[in-house]
């Protein structure tokens, strides 16, 4: 178990949990709890590194304005795109209901 | 009753008719296709392909954000806007989150008063203009006896520019306006055909009701999706606002929700769906690296813009002394402008008689089919027509005549006041001239000889 002030509540591992559908039993939930609280415990130790003149970045590649031109090409032929589907339906994929109303 | 304030923001979504999709060589010329026949490992969201922007798409983008008056940060990027849907194949969909293309615009709105002489105007901020990716579509189906949800993801990928407003707009009308003048702008840019219809342009509004005598905003916002016309937009927004005033008035907040427009029924409903606190946890997206601009890839797409409607019309105005309303009409469609330009050109050239306003009456009044009728025929049409209409005073004098005889009745009308019967009878006197001679003339003759 981590020391420190990043110790994630029950109801934070919960939110997660539910952003990744994932139901947690309640051992599932402690284990994660204490899991992901290292985790940020490790990753924290980052904010030593001293910043102040550091510009942010997302990047380390060093590369910027990487496009390509607006030309079309040849897109998979239907039966390769739908290949791995588990569900498929004339020509479309097939999930369990989604209902908007 | 105390006195409420609606307050309104908008989130228009536009669809770029680029050839190729956003980040892969997909066509993006999805309508009307056999479902996933558009699609690739990046469309797909198929583990290590790799997304690279489409320049013009990136490029168009910026242009609506100048078009919009916005600032164009020299440094922008993509970020990751992540969450579960079935029409999103990556659990994460490419947008930009703090670092747009654009930002700080703003939209001039003019609204007609209600006397019809009246015109107010009135400035709606845009907060940002930014480029994302369009997801699949969902069609709902009964297969074999079960609800299933079909995914066709020609659409994923496809560019997709946000355009968001601060909350400035205040009534139905006032966003219906400036829907219209948005759309107005996006097809003159011709960067997509913004058909409602398609589900190319869709919109958004942000609605909430708070008291007329607080400063701040309220504490909650309503989402409508689903709208598909200007007109749906405006009732939406006025079913939400009397909604919401009747909430209020007994002392509840409306609950912060998305909802759902439903024509048939002209209400809006809960999107249960969509309920949950929404937390996308936007990250930048490690696989595009940042867009700089330089000061002349600047300055090149701002000279690349082409004159827009306000201009337009303004120049119109000054140039050929049309009236505001000739302006408007013309301007309407680029095409329609073009065509009344290239007239005017060619008269001016051969230094012809004809006005504007006369070329601005054949196209406004007598809708000359511009895609069948030449600027040179046109003008041909007009002059026959002007020629015939100096038909001489003793020809009219006997039709008029002729029409008095035939329609006693009318002029009894006339001589008991019923004023309406004149304008019958200069129908008829136009009707016989096919239309050759001036209708004020008409008229005066008319009345002189009853």
């Amino acid at each position: 178990m981590p020391k420190g002030k990043n110790i994630l509540t029950t109801d934070i591992v919960k939110h997660v949990a539910t952003l990744a559908k994932l139901d947690l039993s309640a051992g599932e939930l402690k284990s994660f709890q204490d899991q992901l609280s290292s985790i940020l415990h490790l990753v924290e130790q980052v904010s030593k590194v001293e910043t102040t003149n550091v510009e942010p970045t997302s990047q380390v590649t060093g590369m910027e304005n990487v496009m390509r031109e607006d030309e079309a090409g040849v897109s998979l032929p239907q039966d390769e795109v739908l290949r791995n589907a588990p569900r498929k339906h004339k020509g479309y994929f097939v999930v369990d209901a989604i209902f908007e109303d | 009753m105390p006195d409420f304030e609606p307050v309104i923001g908008l989130e228009i979504h536009v669809e770029l008719k680029t050839g190729s999709k956003m980040f892969c060589g997909c066509s993006a010329d999805y309508f009307g296709h056999d479902p996933n026949t558009h699609c690739c490992p990046v469309c797909l969201g198929l583990p290590g392909a790799l997304p690279v922007p489409n320049r013009k798409a990136v490029e168009w983008c910026v242009m609506l954000g100048m078009a919009l008056g916005c600032t164009i940060p020299e440094f922008s990027k993509f970020d990751r806007k992540n969450y579960f849907y079935p029409d999103l194949p990556k659990g994460y969909q490419i947008s930009q989150y703090d670092q747009p293309f654009c930002v700080n615009g703003k939209l001039k709105i003019k609204e007609q008063g209600t006397n019809n002489k009246e015109q107010r105007e009135k400035i709606i901020r845009i907060r940002r203009v930014h480029m994302e990716e369009d997801t699949g579509k969902l069609l709902h189906a009964t297969v074999e006896g079960k609800k299933v949800s079909l995914i066709d993801f020609n659409r994923s990928g496809v560019p997709l520019v946000e355009i968001v407003t601060e909350p400035d707009i205040r009534t139905s009308e006032e966003a219906r306006i400036f829907l219209k003048k948005l759309h107005h702008v996006v097809r003159y840019l011709g960067i997509s055909d913004a058909d409602m219809e398609k589900g190319s342009m869709r919109l958004e509004p942000n609605i909430s009701v708070k008291l007329k005598t607080d400063g701040n905003l309220p504490p909650y916002k309503v989402e409508v999706k689903n709208i598909n016309s200007f007109n749906f937009a405006k009732k939406a927004i006025d079913f939400e606002i009397n909604r919401h005033i009747e909430l209020l008035s007994d002392g509840i907040v409306p609950k912060q929700e998305t909802r759902g427009w439903e024509e048939k029924k002209g209400v809006t409903y809960s999107q249960r769906s969509k309920e949950e606190a929404q937390d996308y946890r936007y990250f930048p997206e490690p696989d595009i690296p940042p867009v700089r601009w330089t000061k002349s890839q600047i300055s090149n797409l701002k000279s690349q813009i082409c004159e827009l409607p306000d201009q337009k019309i303004a120049r119109f105005m000054g140039d050929y002394s049309l009236s505001e309303y000739d302006a408007v009409v013309l301007t309407d469609e680029k095409e329609t402008a073009e065509y009344f330009e290239n007239v005017m050109k060619q008269v001016t050239k051969n230094k012809g008689q004809i006005t504007a306003k006369t070329i601005a009456n054949w196209i406004i009044n007598r809708k000359a089919d511009i895609s069948k009728v030449s600027s040179e025929e046109l003008i041909k049409q007009i002059s026959q027509k002007s020629q015939k209409a100096t038909m001489s005073d003793d020809e009219l004098g006997q039709i008029v005549k002729k029409v008095l005889g035939a329609n006693p009745k009318a002029v009894a009308d006339y001589k008991a006041g019923r004023k309406n019967a004149l304008m019958f009878l200069v129908g008829q006197v136009m009707k016989e001239t096919k239309g050759k001679v001036n209708i004020e003339k008409a008229g005066l003759l008319l009345r002189d000889l009853i």
